[in-house]
């Protein structure tokens, strides 16, 4: 990737806590347009928090450092306002909720969306032509639609829904969180193509993940190792064979030794 | 987040104003000399009399239930007005007559009576404070043999019809509120639907309270003959005071063979404030009697109001293959308490019932459902459906389930489910990161959760139901 390209999202020195805990502890981050980075890590390295930090969830406070998206301070923006500017969260876990149908809370996500960029809402039947193409997109039927939020859907069904969201509100910036827990490999698969074939030039993907079976269906540019809140070793695709194989403590190590 | 949540569930009441009509009350408190008084002022002959005087000397007997998981400051039977009524200026044929003041409070609360009576096809029984002003459609419905009129009127013009079915659902021994009233009710609904006659409209009764501290006894009796078929819409809507107000109502249905009952009511009382000042008192008896063999009675509730709620819409399912539903979404906000719920009493054989309760506290309120479902020795195949949900809005608030089965028979099958759902940080941080607001994430997750119970309403009726639930809950987010 050429480092002419536009920045997406520029995190530095960047501190975050949950209670009074801190958990970010300044990190670095530079993602560009057209640009796919994997972040990877132990449990409680602190990767599900950033996630968290750039959609804006309200239980993490910022402390320190620097975040910005397209050159603007995320830090005053509600999680709403930050997602209508273009920032995707693929949940780890996607919320259930009963009574509302998938295909409404799809087509009200997408028309607040449109009507953040200017561009047309569409009413129940145009959004029904638009969705099935979508759809078609990650092997979903149109049953999908009629059933409640995430309710009751097998766990690569809501993974997939999440792909799904991501499809239609087309982002510049998704931060897809552990997005291949749970999937089996054909919908790993399912789940890779559709993110493949929505990733473009000038927009940035942040898959987080602690394995490196999702890295073989969809190709990163960016290998990150975080831990204790920061990230400490960035590398290209080879890193993550190597953390595979090896695991993560010989990065700690090394890490621990240039600080010493 | 919370602060957001804390907006949006804590809206002003938007209906509290005063109209400024004459009352002609009767003094405070209760004897049997106010219960002659109310029936002497309401001209009533020697029979009704009596009936009051029976409940009266048998609610003196009785004690306040202590069983419903509210709480509230201890009624004063003696402070309360038990009679007033708007001052009678001679008999009105028409809207033209009415009061414009009563007609103005009615705008207010988008209630445009002739309007939405003739649009709509809804005869309106329009009763202010306890007495029935004026009744539409009346000789419409008359064409048909059905009658729709104040209590009152039923009591002089049909008393063989009221003396054969009053206290026939409800007597006045059932419970110490059920007796009260039937001491003391003032006026209400009266409706009969002749053999074989399907009623051409929506029924639909406008309730409101207005004087202050006067106690509001209604009392509404329909009666469904064999193979007819009514829709009853009772809607309420309480102007804002600081004192509480009693509030206790007796509705009896009754189905003959093969009749169908639907009563469908919206509820939006004066709850108090967000300290839980003021506010109405809502004790209320609701019963139908599936008397007749393949009869149905269906109850459809949407709560939103008054301070302290009691309240068990029930069927008593005597007539084989009869049919019981209770469809009920109660909504609490501030310190509001409601308990309430329904009982499915299976007398009969094949007798069917279904239970959808939908529960959602807000800010520190307290909602229980309290449900029974009895089937009787020969009650033969009885099936029951329940299905209690709640929804909990913010940290702290209550809800509550308090399923009661009693069955007495073993080829009956009877199905109890129940859930716990919550809007809360989680929830609106999804539909946030999907670029929906607060406000707009809340009113979907809401019509969501009472959409079973929604279509269940008249159309009309659901579409006031949501932008009420919407007003409960909407508001500035920032």
């Amino acid at each position: 990737m050429s480092s002419e390209n536009k920045i997406i999202l520029e995190a530095s020195g960047l501190k975050a806590e949950i209670n009074g805990a801190p958990i970010l502890k300044g990190l670095d981050l530079c993602v560009r347009a057209g640009e796919i980075h994997a972040i990877m890590g132990k449990n409680g390295s602190g990767k599900s928090t950033f996630s968290k930090v750039v959609a804006g969830h309200p239980s993490y406070a910022v402390t320190g450092g620097k975040l910005e998206f397209f050159g603007e301070d995320l830090n005053e923006l509600a999680p709403e306002e930050r997602s209508k500017k273009g920032i995707f969260l693929g949940f780890q876990y996607p919320i259930e909720i009963p009574g509302v149908t998938n295909g409404a809370f799809l087509r009200l996500a997408f028309n607040s969306i449109q009507a953040a960029r200017g561009g047309d809402e569409l009413d129940p039947l145009e959004f029904d032509d638009f969705i099935r193409e979508k759809l078609k997109l990650l092997k979903m039927d149109a049953g999908f639609l009629d059933r409640s939020l995430n309710e009751g859907f097998s766990g690569g069904e809501k993974k997939r829904n999440e792909i799904l969201q991501m499809a239609i509100l087309e982002p510049k910036l998704s931060i897809l969180d552990e997005t291949d827990s749970g999937l089996d490999i054909d919908a790993l698969r399912i789940v890779a193509n559709g993110v493949n074939s929505i990733h473009g030039d000038d927009d940035a993907i942040v898959l987080v993940t602690h394995y490196q079976r999702l890295l073989n269906y969809i190709e990163p540019d960016f290998i990150h190792v975080m831990e204790g809140g920061k990230i400490i070793k960035t590398g290209t695709k080879e890193l993550a064979l190597e953390l595979e194989s090896k695991g993560y403590d010989w990065v700690v190590d090394e890490y621990k030794a240039k600080a010493a | 987040m919370s602060t957001a949540l804390d907006s949006i569930v804590n809206q002003p009441y938007r209906a509290g104003f005063k109209t400024d009509i004459e009352s002609d009350t009767v003094d405070k408190g209760l004897s049997e000399d106010v219960v002659r008084i109310i029936s002497k002022k309401k001209n009533e002959p020697e029979w009704m009399l009596d009936f009051r005087l029976k409940a009266y000397r048998h609610w003196l007997t009785m004690k306040e239930p202590e069983w419903p998981n509210v709480k509230y400051p201890k009624i004063d039977y003696q402070d309360i007005i038990y009679y007033a009524a708007p001052k009678p200026k001679a008999t009105k044929k028409s809207m033209d007559e009415v009061d414009p003041e009563l007609l103005k409070t009615f705008d207010k609360l988008g209630v445009p009576l002739h309007e939405r009576a003739a649009l709509a096809g809804v005869a309106v029984d329009v009763v202010f404070d306890s007495v029935s002003v004026t009744t539409t459609y009346k000789e419409k419905l008359a064409e048909q043999g059905i009658i729709f009129c104040s209590f009152s009127e039923a009591v002089k013009d049909h008393p063989d019809l009221v003396k054969k079915y009053l206290g026939s659902v409800v007597p006045h021994t059932d419970n110490f509120y059920a007796a009260l009233n039937s001491a003391v009710f003032t006026d209400g609904s009266f409706c009969f639907i002749p053999k074989g006659v399907k009623c051409p409209m929506d029924l639909s009764t406008y309730f409101r309270i207005n004087t202050q501290d006067s106690g509001q006894f209604e009392r509404t009796l329909i009666v469904a003959e064999e193979d007819s078929q009514v829709s009853y819409l009772e809607g309420c809507t309480a102007p804002q005071f600081d004192t509480n107000q009693l509030h206790a109502a007796v509705v009896e249905l009754v189905a003959l063979d093969r009749a169908d009952i639907k009563y469908s009511t919206v509820q939006n009382w004066y709850a108090g404030d967000e300290n839980g000042v003021g506010g109405i008192f809502n004790f209320v008896t609701k019963r139908g009697l599936c008397k007749g063999e393949k009869s149905k009675i269906s109850w459809t509730q949407v709560e939103t109001g008054s301070a302290v709620t009691w309240k068990y819409p029930s069927c008593i399912l005597l007539g084989d293959n009869s049919i019981g539903e209770f469809y009920s979404v109660a909504l609490t906000n501030h310190l509001q308490q409601a308990d309430t719920g329904t009982k499915m009493v299976h007398i009969g054989k094949n007798t069917r019932s279904r239970i959808i309760s939908k529960g959602i506290s807000a800010g520190r309120s307290n909602n229980s459902y309290r449900g029974l479902v009895k089937v009787s020795p020969k009650a033969e195949n009885a099936r029951n459906y329940s299905q209690c949900d709640s929804m909990l809005i913010g940290q702290v608030c209550g809800a509550h389930t308090f399923p009661y089965l009693e069955v007495d028979n073993k080829s009956a099958i009877v199905e109890h489910e129940a859930s716990t759902s919550k809007i809360g940080e989680e929830q609106l941080f999804y539909f946030a990161s999907r670029g929906i607001d607060p406000e707009e994430a809340v009113s979907m997750i809401i019509n969501g959760f009472v959409r079973d119970v929604f279509m269940h309403l008249p159309m009309e009726f659901a579409v006031e139901a949501t932008k009420l639930l919407g007003l409960k809950l909407e508001g500035s987010v920032g």
